[in-house]
């Protein structure tokens, strides 16, 4: 039954590993704004578009 | 889309607007960015939102200054000669436009290598490479696409701020610990006696004591610091029996395992831990568009444009000296107190006083420092350095030094003393008796009843009430600093208001006619001749006068700061100071607009302020329950209207300083006042830290306010009222809490008594009753929050 000191131990391991990422992410500051990312996301399409496209685009009438 | 508004910036065109590119623009500015954007192709930045642009002021010169090393390297977070990396504060941001347009500043100069920009503090992070652009470069081209940056005196210190964010690691800590001694104590709980379980207990509790280890020693030791220097200063605070609890079950689950005579109480001492520091963390509303620790730095400018020889030279503003001319431009704010040299002067001293109209200055007179130019360039002469300005004398008062928390003694540690003194003898009581019953048994009896009265729930109750009505009344746009200003609101007796900018509107005015009565040709003629001046005079008296059709005046000339001249056919009208049309000043207390028709003087406008609406009703309101007072640093002018509308017990006092604001609280608090403050300006910003509560009334939270407690949006000034009992309400929740959580701790106590305090009992127990405590909180405070939003 020594197999459950490994599960045991790969457990541990396991969880401190997503512990240690939590801490690192806390640290650069990833939870500082939690709103601009999420704008942001959404524009990497429109960047695109944009570039493959020269002319003046008429606006959108809303 | 209205057809009538610019398309860049979305105001109403005018008369004549520009059109290009088939769109209408207010004025040459929003055209220029527009024309900007599609060179760059950048015009998806009208596709994202309607309109979002502003429009670009003129910056001629006032950015000199960025080129000047020393101030770049304040500025600058990062430079290594190379690259520089600045953080700038852009008030305009609001929009998902602003964001995309701010994160492609490279493609409008290649010098630019990123842009970042965080929302919620409207703040841009921009990298850039200084053999290709400036510093001064970057801010010209943000404020020429409408973007202009506010580079204050507040920027200028060296060090960048640290984010403290061991809250949330002690947290991470305390969860992830609690989380992994849940699953490792459960076995225990289920399956007494197993085969297996026994083999392997000893390995799954000393598991649990190094998961603990961490718990105890950093994420709890807050508890300990709090209370230690609590006992040093002979308080007994709610940390001391908190403290008391962590270090009793750390050690007696510790004794527990070693001796192998238990499974030992780390369930209940991790998640104890976790659930106190989640109040902790959901008290801590940060509103990050927001700051309440203001002073007169942040409305100062970094530099000033000096004039020595014939020469312009920006120089810091700490740098000037008493007899330096100075040169201020257009919307800038006068650095130092001094005396008026050349130019004309239309001071709006809003920023110190609220009072929005500006102040006609000649040359020779002195003027104050925080008041802000408003038409065309100036020259003065400084009388003092910055710091010892009228204005800014008054932060070196040691008013603004003081912790206003420390002389304050929240409900829960007053209810913490009592609390422990009464633990302390059921623990001893029941020690002694089971010392002479069954000695085996009485430490493990003293333990636990130290363990299992832990007020979690009482430590609870405050934070999640107080934290949950926070975010109601944020919602409510009433931003409040932090939990223990609403305890304090709930205290308060006596209530002072300022009077221009508070309880009087900024935007609105009033203004009646006394005089001949002008015939219909006067008034057209009068209309039109307002409308030519940007005098803000003439801008109110245009906005109250009837509507009447456009006619292009045959002349028009404008004298600054006299009053204007303009005729029509053969009428011919002057409108402006008693001197200037040749009437005899009647009262210096007022403010009044002449006019004269064909050199025949007609009458005078006066203007009143214009109160805000509810200001009766409110003070009816709160007349009952506080003392209400008005200070205000004007004349008594008003002395009579305030009178008509305010209940008669109000007391009014005039011509009050900064200082005579600060000691009047001071006073009054000396004799037993708990002082609400309300107020705005930066002259008030004594009297705010010098109160037990000062609230900041603001027309707009984006616009500075002195430092204060909190944030009142100006269009929820009526609901003032509504907001002091929600607080008062608040605390009676936390009462009903504190018997709830004394319920939980009484049967808690009977097990710690009579011995029978197992590991099992404490892990359903103390979750149980700090939930039931969370939730009863929140509910009520969500059921008052919807009481108080019915109302609103």
């Amino acid at each position: 039954m020594s197999v459950i000191y490994m599960l045991l131990g790969i457990s541990i391991v396991v969880a401190i590993i997503f512990f240690i990422a939590f801490i690192v992410a806390v640290k650069k500051g990833q939870y500082d704004d939690d709103y601009t990312p999420s704008v942001r996301m959404l524009f990497e399409d429109e960047l695109v578009k944009e570039q493959s496209n020269s002319t003046i685009k008429n606006k959108k009438t809303n | 889309m209205n057809q009538d508004n610019c398309f860049h910036c979305g105001d109403v065109c005018d008369s004549d607007p520009i059109f290009y590119n088939e769109k209408k623009f207010c004025c040459n500015g929003c055209k220029t960015v527009y024309e900007i954007f599609s060179e760059n192709d950048l015009t998806c930045y009208y596709d994202l939102e309607v309109s979002p642009g502003a429009t670009p002021k003129d910056i001629e010169g006032k950015y000199d200054f960025l080129s000047q090393e020393n101030i770049i390297e304040k500025l600058t977070e990062f430079n290594d000669g190379k690259t520089q990396i600045v953080t700038l504060y852009i008030p305009h941001i609001h929009c998902s436009s602003c964001i995309w347009i701010l994160e492609n500043l490279n493609k409008l100069n290649s010098g630019i290598s990123s842009s970042q920009v965080n929302f919620g503090k409207k703040q841009v992070r921009v990298t850039y490479h200084t053999n290709t652009t400036s510093l001064k470069e970057t801010v010209c081209l943000l404020s020429n696409i409408g973007y202009e940056p506010y580079i204050s005196l507040d920027d200028f210190k060296t060090g960048r701020k640290q984010v403290n964010r061991s809250l949330i690691y002690k947290l991470g800590i305390a969860g992830f610990a609690f989380g992994n001694v849940m699953f490792l104590s459960f076995p225990e709980y289920f399956e007494v006696g197993e085969f297996w379980l026994e083999k392997y207990k000893h390995l799954f509790r000393w598991l649990m004591f190094f998961f603990s280890l961490p718990v105890v020693f950093y994420a709890g030791q807050d508890y300990f610091i709090s209370a230690f220097k609590g006992l040093r200063k002979k308080l007994l605070n709610i940390d001391v029996p908190i403290a008391l609890g962590i270090a009793v079950l750390f050690l007696r689950s510790s004794v527990d395992i070693i001796f192998d005579l238990g499974s030992g109480f780390f369930d209940s001492l991790t998640g104890l831990v976790f659930f106190l520091l989640l109040g902790k963390f959901f008290q801590q509303k940060t509103y990050s568009f927001l700051s309440f620790e203001r002073d007169y730095k942040s409305y100062f400018p970094i530099a000033i444009t000096k004039i020595k020889d014939g020469h312009e030279t920006p120089i810091q503003v700490y740098d000037i000296k008493k007899g330096d001319r100075l040169l201020i431009r257009n919307e800038e704010l006068i650095p130092a107190d001094g005396i008026l040299i050349s130019g004309n002067a239309q001071i709006d001293y809003s920023f110190v006083t609220g009072e929005s109209k500006t102040v006609n200055k000649q040359s020779g007179d002195k003027l104050f420092a925080g008041g802000k130019q408003t038409s065309g360039l100036i020259e003065m002469e400084a009388l003092k350095s910055v710091e010892q300005s009228y204005l800014t004398q008054l932060w070196s008062h040691d008013v603004f030094n003081q912790n206003k928390e420390e002389h304050f003694t929240t409900l829960t540690n007053t209810i913490s003393k009592r609390f422990t003194i009464t633990i302390l003898s059921i623990a001893i009581i029941a020690t002694s008796y089971w010392l002479s019953a069954d000695a085996s048994k009485a430490l493990n009896v003293f333990t636990s009843v130290l363990i299992i009265a832990c007020p979690c729930a009482i430590a609870l109750a405050a934070p999640f009430t107080l934290g949950n009505l926070l975010r109601i009344f944020g919602k409510m746009k009433f931003y409040v600093k932090n939990a223990t200003v609403i305890e304090q609101l709930a205290n308060i007796n006596t209530i002072i208001f300022d009077k221009t900018g508070t309880i009087t509107s900024n935007k609105k005015s009033t203004a009646t006619y006394e005089g001949d009565i002008l015939s219909s040709s006067e008034e057209l003629l009068l209309k039109n001749t307002l409308r030519g001046s940007n005098h803000p005079l003439s801008r109110a008296l245009y906005n109250i006068l009837e509507e009447h059709q456009i006619i292009t005046l045959n002349h028009f000339e404008e004298h600054l700061g006299k009053g204007i001249e303009a005729s029509y056919n053969n009428e011919h009208i002057k409108i402006g100071s008693a001197s200037f049309v040749g009437a005899k000043e009647t009262s210096v207390l007022e403010t009044n607009v002449h006019i004269s028709s064909n050199n025949y003087y007609k009458g005078k406008f006066t203007f009143y302020n214009s109160y805000r609406r509810g200001l009766s009703k409110l003070f009816n309101e709160l007349k009952k329950d506080y003392d209400l007072a008005i200070l205000s640093g004007d004349n008594a002018g008003e002395l009579e209207n305030l009178k008509k509308l305010l209940p008669s017990k109000t007391k009014l006092i005039f011509n009050q300083k900064p200082d005579d604001k600060l000691e009047y609280i001071k006073y009054h608090q000396s004799e037993g006042a708990k002082v609400l403050m309300v107020g705005d300006g930066l002259n008030d910003a004594g009297a705010l830290a010098q109160s037990n509560v000062g609230v900041a009334l603001s027309e707009n939270v984006n616009v500075f306010s002195p430092a204060c407690d909190a944030i009142l949006d100006a269009s929820k000034f009526s609901q003032l009222f509504q907001f002091i009992k929600a607080s008062k309400q608040a605390i009676t929740i936390i009462k009903w809490s504190f018997i709830l959580s004394l319920i939980y701790n009484c049967i808690g106590i009977y097990f710690a008594v009579t011995g029978q305090l197992a590991p099992v009992i404490a892990a359903i127990l103390m979750p149980l009753s700090s939930i039931s405590i969370v939730v009863f909180t929140t509910v009520s405070t969500n059921f008052l929050g919807r009481k108080l939003r019915k109302k609103g």
